[in-house]
């Protein structure tokens, strides 16, 4: 029977070479079109969540602001301060918070090295920051840790850009440079990365200090803003709400007050980005699947005159007991076998074109395609549903001839 | 070597038919007229009988074969096939029921013209879902049995019209059935082609199969155990001879 089934298979490929081949281009574009799509949708969402990611994943801000609602007979438009240690605080009444640390910055510092003069953005942050915020040393480098912190040391982490203005192409490691004419050691520079967001500049420009050494240098009491981390990214509403309550409650102002404390979820955008990629690949599928719908149409039309062809032996085969179900796992199985082929030789197609992205130098723009296996799922489920289609109404018609009629041919 | 499995005649109806026609008609109805192809056929047939049906050209000799073989439905009137009511059964049935218990033999033989000889023999014996070690062995006595053993792995347009129509009656007793309906079964053939066709039915016969044989041919007729003639779709002689 399979024998049979393959034989009678390419004698019908054979009769109908020329439409066959159409149809197959018509299959093959479309399973080109689906799978191109999709990837192309997948490598960019990829590049975006990755830019996104240069800030680190699931990062709040929070800015101490003035308060917006009277609370307990104080009056509105009082300035909120939060202070360093308030981190600990946070950290041990908010068991969601993974991560946390306070941030200083200024403007107004001049860096010098040799004849290098740059006044670039300068952070004094907390030793947890440098993972939590994506800031990953070169190989020969550190960030900041607790004993920079404890002993208020001169160590300085460069972003990558800051470090070749300063040090051109040579190795920063190890080198002193001044800040306002005080001497910090450098003692790591940044790994570059990708980074589209931000709030106080990109972090490849900028220079970041143990928060201690910044207090203590610049005086300052108050730091400009704090960042935390939800290892989970459910538990970051849950976590935002509970930092309105501690702070609330030590600062005394309203819990419900969000102006008192300014705060960016960048999870957020998460949300957003994946309702948008969503639908943004939702739509290139959709435009794919009309362009292997229009294939399957071919098939379905080849088909028609395949069972046209062969009423006949379907009337024969019928007068020898053959079931309606058996007629139609012929046709069909011939329209699956088209159908797959076609397919198989579009995803050879688009592995190809995809593997040709990187070598002209697109893959920085739109991101590298990804011919994910959801992707071809996805796309074998269109390819798989489009010949089911296809075959069945040309072989539900051939199960439902009258042998009679069909045997007079 | 031509004795049925299962003896004399197979299974038949409770008072001893394999078939039982009564009020048969069968009316086309082709745009505004209506042409009444049979017009009230009473026929009963007991197993291992030998039939010839005769009649004009158009008077519902193979309209009565196509509604014998289940291949076409009455439009009134009671079929009983082994006792069983068929305009009860399903299309699945219908299509078992020309698979197991009737075997079809065509005056253009309607051999697949793609397949060999032996794969259009085997054909019937896949619809049932015979085994394929059950097939093999089945198919080859089939083809000893008519004759045909060096021409198995042939395509029938390799084969004289005589040999076709060995090879259509090989796949018509490919699954045991209990009769054999032969639609001028010799009307493409040569006389001496013919004669050796008959011959073998009469074999067939002789070794307990229940045939009816559609057919022009006085001679043929003649050589029959029983002679149906048909006109204008009515029964007008049954006879035996
Ligand atoms: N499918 C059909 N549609 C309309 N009329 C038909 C059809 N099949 C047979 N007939 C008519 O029914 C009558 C009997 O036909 P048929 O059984 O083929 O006769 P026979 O086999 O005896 O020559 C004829 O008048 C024929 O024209
Ligand atoms: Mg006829």
């Amino acid at each position: 029977m399979r024998a049979a089934f393959f034989r009678q298979f390419l004698r019908d490929v054979r009769a109908q070479k020329l439409r066959l081949a159409l149809t197959l281009f018509g299959i093959i574009w479309g399973t080109v079109s689906v799978a191109l799509l999709l990837a192309f949708g997948e490598g960019l969402r990829a590049n975006v969540l990755k830019e996104i990611r240069g800030l680190g994943e699931n990062i709040v801000i929070g800015w101490p602001m003035r308060t917006s609602k009277p609370w307990q007979g104080l009056p509105r438009g009082r300035q909120i301060r939060v202070t360093e240690e308030d981190m600990d605080l946070l950290a041990a009444e908010i068991p969601e918070i993974s991560s946390i640390s306070a941030e200083f910055s200024t403007g107004s510092v001049r860096f010098r090295s040799g004849r290098n003069v740059v006044v670039p953005q300068l952070a004094g942050v907390q030793p947890a920051f440098g993972e939590m915020r994506n800031l990953i040393p070169e190989a020969d480098g550190r960030f900041m840790n607790d004993l920079d912190a404890q002993r208020r040391r001169r160590c300085i982490f460069l972003g990558d850009e800051l470090k070749t203005d300063l040090f051109g192409a040579e190795s920063a490691v190890g080198r002193y440079l001044y800040l306002n004419n005080v001497p910090f050691l450098v003692v790591g520079v940044m790994k570059p990365k990708s980074q589209d967001s931000s709030y106080s500049g990109r972090d490849n420009e900028k220079g970041v200090i143990a928060s201690r050494t910044f207090r203590a240098i610049f005086g300052r009491e108050y730091p400009n803003n704090f960042v935390f981390q939800v290892a989970d990214r459910s538990k970051v509403e849950r976590a935002r709400n509970r930092v309105y309550e501690v702070l609330s409650r030590k600062y005394k102002f309203d819990p419900t007050d969000r102006e008192a404390i300014m705060i960016w979820d960048t999870t957020e955008f998460y949300g957003f980005l994946d309702t948008f990629f969503l639908v943004f690949n939702v739509f290139l599928g959709v435009v794919g699947a009309l362009t292997l719908v229009v294939g399957g149409i071919g098939v379905s039309n080849i088909m028609n005159v395949v069972v046209e062809e062969r009423t006949k032996e379907i009337g024969i085969k019928m007068a020898l007991g053959a079931k309606g179900r058996a007629v139609i796992a012929q046709f069909l199985g011939e329209t699956l076998l088209i159908t797959f082929l076609g397919g198989l030789a579009g995803f050879a197609i688009s592995r190809g074109i995809i593997a040709l992205v990187p070598a002209f130098g697109l893959a920085e723009h739109i991101g590298t395609p990804i011919l994910s296996a959801r992707t071809a799922a996805i796309t074998a489920s269109v390819l798989g549903l489009v010949g089911l289609l296809a075959g069945y109404f040309p072989a539900r018609a051939a199960s439902r001839l009258n042998p009679v009629e069909a045997l007079r041919m | 070597m031509f004795a049925r499995k299962n003896g004399n005649g197979g299974a038949a109806g409770t008072n001893g038919f394999l078939i039982e026609l009564a009020g048969i008609r069968k009316v086309y109805r082709t745009g505004a007229l209506d042409v009444e192809a049979l017009r009230g056929i009473d026929l009963a047939v007991r197993g291992n009988e030998f039939i010839a049906v005769v009649g004009p050209s158009g008077s519902g000799k193979s309209t009565l074969m196509n509604i014998l073989g289940c291949l076409d439905t009455p439009t009134e009137g009671s079929y009983l096939l082994r006792g069983e009511e068929v305009a009860r059964f399903s299309p699945d049935r219908l299509a078992e029921t020309r698979n197991r218990h009737v075997g079809f033999v065509f005056q253009n033989f309607n051999l697949l013209p793609q397949i060999t000889a032996y794969e259009n023999v085997e054909m019937p014996l896949l619809f049932r879902g015979t085994g394929a070690r059950e097939r093999r062995e089945r198919v080859e006595r089939l083809f000893e049995q008519v004759a045909l053993l060096d021409r198995m792995k042939h395509r029938p347009t390799e084969l004289s019209g005589g040999q076709m129509q060995r090879v259509a009656i090989a796949r018509a007793l490919a699954c045991d059935p209990d009769i054999i309906l032969a639609d001028e079964p010799t009307g493409n053939l040569d006389s001496g082609s013919g004669r050796d066709i008959v011959h073998l039915f009469e074999e067939l016969w002789t070794g307990g199969r229940t045939i009816l044989l559609i057919t022009h041919d006085e001679s043929i007729a003649k050589r029959t155990r029983r002679i149906v003639q048909l006109q204008d779709g009515k029964v007008v002689s049954d006879e035996m001879t």
